[in-house]
């Protein structure tokens, strides 16, 4: 089963509570979607085997053979393509370019457009496969493809982790979509509570079983019990604020090695959850 | 008159307190000399400090998608082949369009041998000025789940403009997006300074790095704030020796403090309620005032 951590607001404790998951359950995956920031290697310290570029097309136009007749630039609604017959010029935007092969379609000439790749981020792949990060290309404006092509790399070990990116626009549906479960994690702040009920919106649109994880949960503060209430959700863990733990994060070491009790606390988070999802 | 600056706030990863950062200038800046926007469309937070009071709301439009119309679809499947972005999925004997996955290229109206597919522009989301006790504030809210959120990032910095210009007001405050991607890019695009809002972990100083590319990709000088800087001292004596050596200035590092805690927890900016946070965020101000070379 796939289980995908997300958000809503950064940094609440997405990739703590999915390197925990990962570090505590026999034979899980863990899978860093986060691919503008990944950060699960600083917790998994993972044997990377393989490094992969990952490309998308891109068209390449031929001026000897192209006629300028303007039409894949009328077609391209994304603006990546400007025609100056009087130079017999085409310019391509790169960055504008969303891959999506119209240009190449719509073009009365043969040859005239051809798809080339383009180098848009890396995936690494380690732990007999059981680890798999991407990580977007500096300057690259969408993380989608690449979180989309990270998918084809997901092993199918009983229990997969998905680190999502967090926010709640198309990186972190393309993140959600394919997965049996979400575990929403936040942290007991107006902002987190507020971003939360953003969250919240999207996996119910998307109809996925869900609960949420408390981090830096703090006793005096009940906006989170009192969310989860109000909204009829249910909480499946607190993890208590302690410098202890802020500490030992920034250093890259997982919060189960700091707190080696939790690790039964998350083997029992996923059995629940398989039994909410069977 | 001049077109005003732009000052923004982001970080790289989430989290590490740019809107408690922002939210403080915010409050130090006088009523009538800046125009506050929040940029982070998708997680907007800014509000929940300001009360603001909505004087205007309109709807965001941004891209077409992929609609068909099924008295004319000959199920053929053609959308679903030609489509690059995974958008159409054969479900309940129909072929249908995922409203989320759609990119709205037109690939599968123009293949439709029917012509059974239009484009049908969507409300993605809405743009707000309100008023608060400190500002004028542009702020936004993107639809969950959609796309475009650059574009409506560069809306909300378009309105900021149009206020501070009706205004006579110089300075634009933009609280920023995490991340590195294309609401980062808008944010920053055309800023006169960036401000990093870091925190001293592996991951906030991995992310630091990677938001420093971002913006010096697009050309935009960039400025260091560390906050809960003695949550571990080596690493935060690390991100200052990595601004030495890049050049690049360090306003002001803030400790992990229980009182930051307890005013975001109550919907305050520490500036209202913590006099050390509050002696460290005027200092980090002058320095940004300097920096952009405003009065």
């Amino acid at each position: 089963m796939k289980v995908a951590v997300a958000s809503g607001k950064g940094g609440t404790g997405k990739t703590i509570v999915s390197t925990s998951l990962f570090l505590s359950v026999n034979d899980a995956a863990y899978i860093d979607m986060d691919v503008e920031e990944p950060n699960g290697a600083i917790f998994i310290s993972p044997e990377i085997e393989r490094e992969e570029r990952f490309s998308l097309p891109v068209p390449s136009f031929n001026e000897n053979i192209c006629t300028f007749c303007n039409a894949c630039a009328e077609a391209c609604v994304y603006s990546a393509i400007s025609v100056i017959p009087q130079a017999k010029k085409v310019l391509f935007f790169e960055e504008l370019c969303h891959s999506c092969g119209v240009c190449k379609y719509v073009c009365p000439e043969p040859g005239a457009i051809v798809e080339v790749p383009k180098e848009i981020g890396t995936i690494r792949v380690g732990n007999n496969g059981n680890f798999v990060e991407g990580t977007l290309d500096i300057g690259i404006p969408s993380a989608v493809p690449l979180i989309s092509g990270i998918k084809r790399y997901i092993p199918d070990n009983d229990v997969v982790i998905l680190d999502s990116p967090p926010g709640t626009s198309c990186p972190v549906v393309e993140t959600l979509k394919d997965s049996d479960y979400v575990i929403l994690v936040t942290e007991p702040t107006p902002f987190g509570i507020n971003d939360l009920s953003l969250a919240l919106d999207i996996v119910r649109e998307l109809e996925k079983p869900h609960g949420i994880i408390v981090n830096k949960h703090n006793e005096k503060v009940s906006l989170a019990r009192e969310f989860a209430r109000s909204k009829d959700v249910e909480i499946l863990l607190e993890i208590p604020f302690s410098r202890k733990v802020a500490e030992g994060y920034s250093k890259g070491i997982p919060l189960v090695d700091i707190e080696p009790e939790y690790r039964s606390n998350f083997k029992d988070l996923i059995e629940r959850i398989r039994v909410t999802i069977s | 008159m001049k077109r005003a600056k732009e000052l923004v706030i982001i970080s790289g990863k989430g989290g590490t307190g740019k809107t408690t950062l922002s939210g403080s200038l915010v409050r130090l800046l006088g009523k009538n000399e800046k125009v506050i926007c929040d940029s982070d469309v998708d997680a907007a937070d800014m509000f929940l400090l300001f009360e603001p009071e909505t004087e205007r709301e309109e709807d965001f439009r941004g891209k077409s998608i992929a609609v068909i119309n099924y008295d004319k679809c000959v199920d053929c499947g053609i959308c679903q082949k030609v489509c690059r972005f995974d958008a159409v999925a054969l479900e309940d004997g129909k072929y249908q369009i995922n409203p989320y996955s759609c990119d709205g290229c037109t690939y599968c109206m123009l293949a439709c041998p029917a012509k059974a597919i239009s484009m049908e522009q969507q409300v993605v989301g809405k743009w707000f000025i309100s008023n608060t006790d400190s500002g004028s504030m542009v702020h936004a809210r993107l639809k969950p789940g959609a796309e475009n959120s650059g574009n409506l990032v560069t809306m909300v910095k378009h309105q900021s403009h149009l206020l501070a210009e009706e205004n006579g007001i110089s300075l634009i405050l933009i609280d920023g997006p995490p991340g590195i991607g294309c609401p980062v890019t808008s944010a920053i695009s055309g800023a006169n300074l960036a401000v990093i809002v870091t925190e001293p972990t592996f991951s906030g100083i991995h992310d630091l790095e990677r938001v420093l590319g971002v913006t010096g990709h697009f050309q935009v000088s960039s400025a260091i704030v560390i906050n809960k800087y003695d949550m571990n001292e080596k690493n935060s004596r690390d991100i200052e020796r990595f601004a030495k050596e890049k050049d690049i200035p360090l306003l002001g590092k803030i400790p992990l403090s229980t009182c930051v805690m307890d005013a975001i927890t109550r919907n305050k900016t520490p500036v209202d309620s913590c006099p050390d946070i509050k002696s460290i965020m005027e200092d980090i101000l002058g320095k940004i005032k300097k920096l952009m070379d405003i009065q």
